[in-house]
């Protein structure tokens, strides 16, 4: 018996570590906010992704289209 | 009977890593809906019995959603004489969101809100914007993912044979 009561415990205890549910595309709507962007802001975004394509002497092939809504 | 409360553990853990419902096909029963017209008065797909219906998933955060709303107008103007309802449901939590993209781009059409998300949920929504075009029979023609200018051609031959069909 207390060993049913420890295994349910543990069973119910572990589901806690599930990990979390991913965001369904009809949640994103706060993902999608410009403050969510890992890096700065467009004038910024613009300015580094200037100086790496002169640095490295190549442009084209970054960014995706798309704004974080799952589409596309 | 030891093996009794560890099967037991077992599926209630199989039954945390369920999979998602499956996504609506063609062909499918349309589920029904579950959105609001406004604060008092449900929206449901069975007032459209008979009807041919286009289901829009949309957002005010969804930047392809800006470029359907002016597109369902048009499809609303053309074809809801020949009994096209075009039904948007707006999965925005905060229904003021809503309202700001309806205020700049003023919709023509039927709009439910289902800040909850039940209605994608149950049509398992891949993206957004999401359209499901249903038949007069209530089965599902088409499900269009997203919205490019470049898919409206092909959508509007679609919803044309479809109003045909009704006939």
């Amino acid at each position: 018996m207390t060993r049913t009561a420890c295994t349910l415990l543990a069973a119910a205890l572990l589901a806690g570590c599930a990990a979390p549910q991913a965001p369904k595309p009809w949640e994103k709507g706060n993902l999608s906010r410009p403050e969510m962007t890992m890096a700065g802001d467009a004038l910024d975004q613009r300015f580094t992704q200037h100086i790496y394509q002169s640095k490295e002497n190549g442009t084209g092939s970054s960014g995706v289209g798309g704004g974080g809504c799952g589409c596309n | 009977m030891r093996r009794l409360p560890l099967a037991g553990a077992v599926l209630a853990l199989a039954a945390l890593h369920a999979g998602p419902a499956a996504a609506v096909k063609e062909g499918d029963r349309a589920p029904e809906i579950a959105a609001k017209k406004d604060a008092a008065t449900p929206l449901r797909l069975s007032a459209y019995k008979g009807q041919v219906v286009l289901l829009d998933f949309w957002a005010s955060w969804c930047g392809p959603c800006k470029q359907s709303f002016p597109w369902m107008n048009a499809l609303h103007a053309k074809y809801a004489a020949q009994g096209l309802r075009i039904v948007a449901v707006n999965v925005d939590p905060r229904r003021e969101d809503g309202e700001r993209f309806l205020a700049q781009r003023p919709a023509q059409f039927l709009v439910g809100w289902d800040p909850d998300g039940a209605t994608p949920a149950a049509y398992e929504v891949k993206a957004m914007p999401s359209s499901v075009l249903i038949g007069a029979d209530g089965r599902v023609l088409h499900v269009h993912a997203g919205f490019r200018d470049e898919d409206a051609a092909a959508l509007e031959v679609r919803i044309a044979a479809a109003l045909a069909d009704r006939r």
